[in-house]
């Protein structure tokens, strides 16, 4: 039994490390339980500003006389994604508030078709612009949802599974790639999270294992805790040429019925964001589609997807699933 | 703090002409905003006290309307672009909507009071405010 927190990583985190323990041989079946009570929770960063000292004190890593959040840019979540979409905007271009919110609007959609989403109900595009601002460009339908949620996924050894009946063995799905990686020191990336290079590192990585490539991905479920967040994503999985994920997303591509469904789920920011259950849940969602077993929501005929998640600290997990040839 | 004022960071020197510095690695030019003891890009040991420019470039931002209790709201918040190095810092003297706030545009330090405390020394932040 192993107890891990990777922040919004955790569930990716879990089911890798019992991936690990069967390779490694020390076990041929593991349990990974991505568990989370969110509700609630309110901001989960930045706390509430006390009245400042009665004497200006320095204190912390920048000798701080009071508090910065608020007064050197922002710590909370809404505010650093929202940062992390518009940065990838002023390098490319092409971004706009109605971009962000139509990603959102994608992500809603799509949950209409999904009974376990914590909204199933469509939102149109003046929903939500017109929603309660949080931090621009990201309205409250644009944030992850937050709510209390589990997921848990069982992994065997291929010798294992050969034990089992011919039904596991038919629904059983494989794990072709499964990559946990860390984000190198690069200019800025103490400034503002940098979850760019990680996320590139770690595709490669699983492309590179699993011996496919974005194109051959029939569904993908990435980490859009903002929709700002999403847009970057699809250029740092590979799914869209560098600079073009504007172009990709326009394009109709990440919709359910488009060459890269992304989020077929609802995603973060519609089927929710219970944090350590989320990079299981992504999981079940893929391994659910591999199976033919999505329902109305069904990507017909998928036989690879990929599930990937951020955790701020940062932890990137990827991991590429394919259809059993049983 | 012998002129009866602190900055908020220690990193904004304060004085005629108000800056930024930075902590940049001997061996590879990395830039710190906090004291290392060790550079997290090469391991290198050494490091000295650079100035930042006052002027830059305005990379990203967000306005936040939503925030923990007691920061008050709307702000903008941003990263400037100081010559190569990123600095996190608040936009401020503008109107904090994206009409006024816009990808790319010019920036210059500025400074502001924050009050006085019991003892009579006056604490001074600092954002960037658009520079025409
Ligand atoms: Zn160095």
């Amino acid at each position: 039994m192993f107890n891990v927190a990777n922040a919004c990583a955790t569930g990716a985190t879990a089911l890798r490390t019992a991936i690990m323990a069967i390779r490694a041989g020390e076990c041929d079946t593991g349990l990974a339980v991505g568990v989370e009570k969110l509700s609630g929770a309110g901001l989960l960063a930045g706390g509430s500003r006390k009245e400042d000292a009665a004497n200006w004190t320095p204190s912390g890593r920048y000798g701080a006389i009071a508090a910065i959040d608020g007064r050197v840019g922002t710590e909370t979540m809404p505010g650093v994604f929202a940062q992390i979409g518009m940065e990838y905007g002023h390098r490319y271009g092409g971004t706009s508030f109605e971009l962000f919110a139509r990603i959102s609007e994608k992500n809603h959609a799509h949950s209409t078709l999904n009974p376990l989403a914590a909204y199933s109900k469509r939102f149109t595009l003046e929903e939500i612009m017109g929603d309660l601002m949080i931090a621009y460009p990201n309205t409250r339908p644009m944030c992850s949802a937050n709510c209390d949620g589990a997921a848990a996924a069982v992994v065997v050894s291929g010798a294992k599974l050969k034990t089992l009946s011919l039904e596991q063995q038919r629904r059983a799905v494989k794990v072709s790639a499964s990559v946990l990686t860390s984000d190198p020191w690069e200019e800025g990336c103490q400034v503002l999270p940098n979850v760019n290079t990680l996320t590139r590192n770690a595709a490669s990585q699983a492309y590179e294992l699993a011996g496919v490539g974005p194109e051959d991905l029939d569904l993908v479920e990435l980490h859009d805790c903002f929709a700002t967040a999403e847009l970057v994503h699809y250029d740092n999985l590979g799914l869209c040429p560098e600079g073009g994920a504007v172009d990709f997303f326009q394009s109709g591509a990440t919709w359910r019925d488009g060459s890269t469904p992304v989020n077929v789920s609802g995603g973060l920011e519609s089927k929710g964001h219970p944090i350590a259950a989320t990079g299981i849940a992504n999981i079940w969602e893929v391994a659910t589609h591999l199976r033919g077993e999505a329902g109305d929501r069904q990507i017909e005929g998928a036989t690879v997807g990929l599930a990937h998640v951020i955790g701020l600290g940062s932890a990137c997990g990827v991991h590429i699933l394919e259809r059993s040839a049983a | 703090m012998g002129d009866g004022t602190v900055p908020l960071v220690d990193y904004l020197v304060l004085g005629d002409t108000p800056h930024l510095e930075v902590a940049e690695c001997v061996a590879c030019g990395a830039h710190y905003f906090d004291r290392r003891n060790a550079c997290a890009a090469c391991s290198g040991t050494e490091f000295t006290t650079v100035a930042l420019p006052a002027e830059g470039e305005l990379k990203t931002f967000t306005i936040v309307a939503f925030a923990a209790p007691g920061v008050p709201v709307p702000f903008v918040a941003g990263v400037v672009d100081l010559g190569g190095t990123s600095v996190r810092a608040n936009v401020i003297n503008v109107e904090p909507d994206a009409d006024h706030v816009t990808l790319g545009m010019k920036v210059r330090l500025a400074t502001y009071s924050m009050g006085t405390d019991e003892a009579g020394t006056e604490a001074v932040g600092f954002g960037f405010e658009p520079l025409s």
